[in-house]
């Protein structure tokens, strides 16, 4: 489903400058459908690059990036809707529209589809019940705790029935009850068939999950275990 | 969205109504500035011309004939011919109220009046080509006197005037109109500015670039509309307060009449150039935020 094949990213962080910094380095690895697979390691490890990569925020310097056996780094800059269309992603800081309340958050994603208004009127309130938000469906982002607004983060990714779902480091800013909430409905998902990716260097999240581990550091990947857990 | 977006935006948007109600108003000024200046020029001109006056002797059949030549040549406008009774009447019109004058004549005896034919060129500057011609004619023996010379200065003046208005109006004009667009520009761009972060998501969660463009550009049109009406609105005002005080100087000079013969133009001109402000700068604005 997706496969990295001899990756590199390497970020100029100065125009003019010499210095080079190797966020990945030949990262090769495969994720098949349905997986729940954990990437952790240290901050600067290259685990929001490699999901930067995969979702073609970032183009790689070497190697090729597939996704339903399709080159990404090949894809035109106008067609890269579709290839989004079939990820759901999940910020860190949530990266909710501030100017949309909860359910305009995630219709617009059904929006962004060609989904019409009683389609949307039927699915948004049934993925506001499974993250447990359906209370909170006409308050802006700015009302939510944090927890709250990366479930509703959740929900919006979900909401178009994606392949996979990408989390960023979505327990970063959450407290622990709310971290174990995240990670519930993230192996809900799972369950449901989707294929779920998280990047987190919490050690408690990724030993509680016994799923699929992938350590990175320095851009490399030290190791890949099935069942794997927190060794750095 | 687009009227949601301008309603949550208040504020940027209030300045860029503002900003674009400026532009608007400054294009339609032009227009109608550039339709007063014409009025003036055309009337400067048609006080212009060249008088032919016959002596004595000439018979009306001659000057007819003088009359058809001039007539063939195709920088004439209108050629009229004033007998020597028509010309004695002008002046006792014109100087009723002057004994003096009237009297002067009476002594005179008689109509010291000559016979003229009073040639009016299409533009100012071609008399020298229809006093070229009469030089031309040979008809000095019928001809008292040509009297354009006396007034060459006066029309050379008002032809050099004319053509130094026409090139310093759209020079002025096209500068004028360049900063109004490059003012517009930088306040919807400061707008979408605030937006960044939105269209990143939007982009992230798979928007195309034209579905993330339509609710900005519709923004940009309404923004224009609403700027075209309040610049419609001032325009009014500004030509129904200064009309009256203009026809004190000008008295043939009526802007407002002027105003509504030409409001059906002035009208397209400001729903064209806000609709096309708003939305073109909205759109050259919101493309450098999509390139991810």
């Amino acid at each position: 489903m997706i496969k990295f094949d001899k990756v590199t990213k390497i970020y100029c962080p100065h125009l003019n400058g010499n210095e080079k910094i190797t966020a990945l380095e030949e990262i090769s690895l495969e994720i098949k459908p349905k997986e729940f697979v954990s990437i952790t390691g240290r901050s600067g490890a290259g685990k929001t690059t490699l999901l930067k990569l995969l979702l073609a925020e970032e183009r790689p310097n070497e190697g090729q990036i597939f996704f339903q056996g399709q080159d990404v780094c090949e894809i035109k800059s106008n067609q890269l809707s579709y290839l989004r269309r079939q990820i759901g992603a999940v910020f860190q800081d949530c990266k909710l529209f501030p100017s949309k309340t909860v359910f305009e958050n995630i219709a617009y994603v059904m929006e962004v589809i060609g989904a019409g208004r009683e389609e949307i009127e039927r699915d948004v309130p049934k993925v506001l019940e499974i993250v447990g938000l359906t209370e909170r469906a006409n308050h802006f982002p700015k009302e939510l705790s944090g927890g709250e607004a990366q479930r509703a983060a959740i929900a919006r990714a979900l909401i178009h029935r994606p392949e996979v779902i990408l989390a960023d480091e979505p327990t970063g800013n959450l407290d622990p009850y709310n971290t174990l909430d995240i990670i519930h409905l993230l192996l809900k998902i799972n369950e449901m068939g989707t294929t779920v990716i998280l990047a987190t260097h919490n050690r408690e999240t990724i030993n509680s999950i016994g799923k699929r581990v992938i350590s990175l550091d320095r851009g490399k990947i030290i190791r890949d275990e099935e069942e794997g857990r927190f060794i750095l | 969205m687009g009227w949601l977006g301008l309603v949550r935006d208040g504020g940027q948007i209030f300045a860029t109504i503002f900003i674009l109600a400026i532009a608007i108003l400054l294009v339609s000024s032009l227009f109608l500035s550039g339709k007063v200046g014409q009025f003036l020029i055309n009337s400067l001109e048609s006080k212009a011309d060249v008088s032919v006056y016959f002596k004595e002797a000439a018979l009306e059949e001659d000057i007819a004939q003088v009359q058809d030549e001039l007539a063939k040549i195709p920088e004439v406008k209108e050629i009229i011919y004033i007998s020597k009774d028509q010309a004695l009447e002008e002046f006792k019109k014109r100087y009723e109220n002057n004994p003096v004058l009237m009297d002067s004549v009476k002594e005179l005896g008689g109509n010291p009046f000559l016979a003229s034919l009073r040639i009016q060129a299409k533009q100012a500057g071609q008399y020298k080509v229809i006093t070229g011609f009469i030089d031309n004619l040979s008809i000095d023996d019928i001809i008292e006197k040509v009297d354009y010379s006396q007034r060459q200065n006066v029309i050379e003046r008002i032809f050099s005037i004319t053509s130094f208005l026409g090139k310093t109006g759209i020079l002025f004009s096209s500068i004028l109109v360049a900063i109004a667009i490059l003012i517009t520009f930088n306040t919807i761009k400061m707008a979408i500015y605030n937006f960044q972060e939105e269209v990143k998501i939007q982009r992230l969660v798979g928007a195309s670039n034209w579905f993330i463009r339509g609710p900005f550009l519709a923004q940009g049109a309404i923004a224009g509309i609403i700027s075209a009406f309040i610049s419609l609105l001032v325009l009014f005002l500004i030509v129904l307060l200064f009309s009256p005080k203009i026809q004190i100087f000008l008295p043939d000079l009526n802007i407002f009449k002027m105003f509504w013969s030409n409001f059906g133009f002035i009208f397209l001109i400001q729903f064209a150039t806000g609709i096309a402000l708003g939305s073109i700068s909205s759109l050259i604005a919101i493309r450098k935020y999509i390139k991810i």
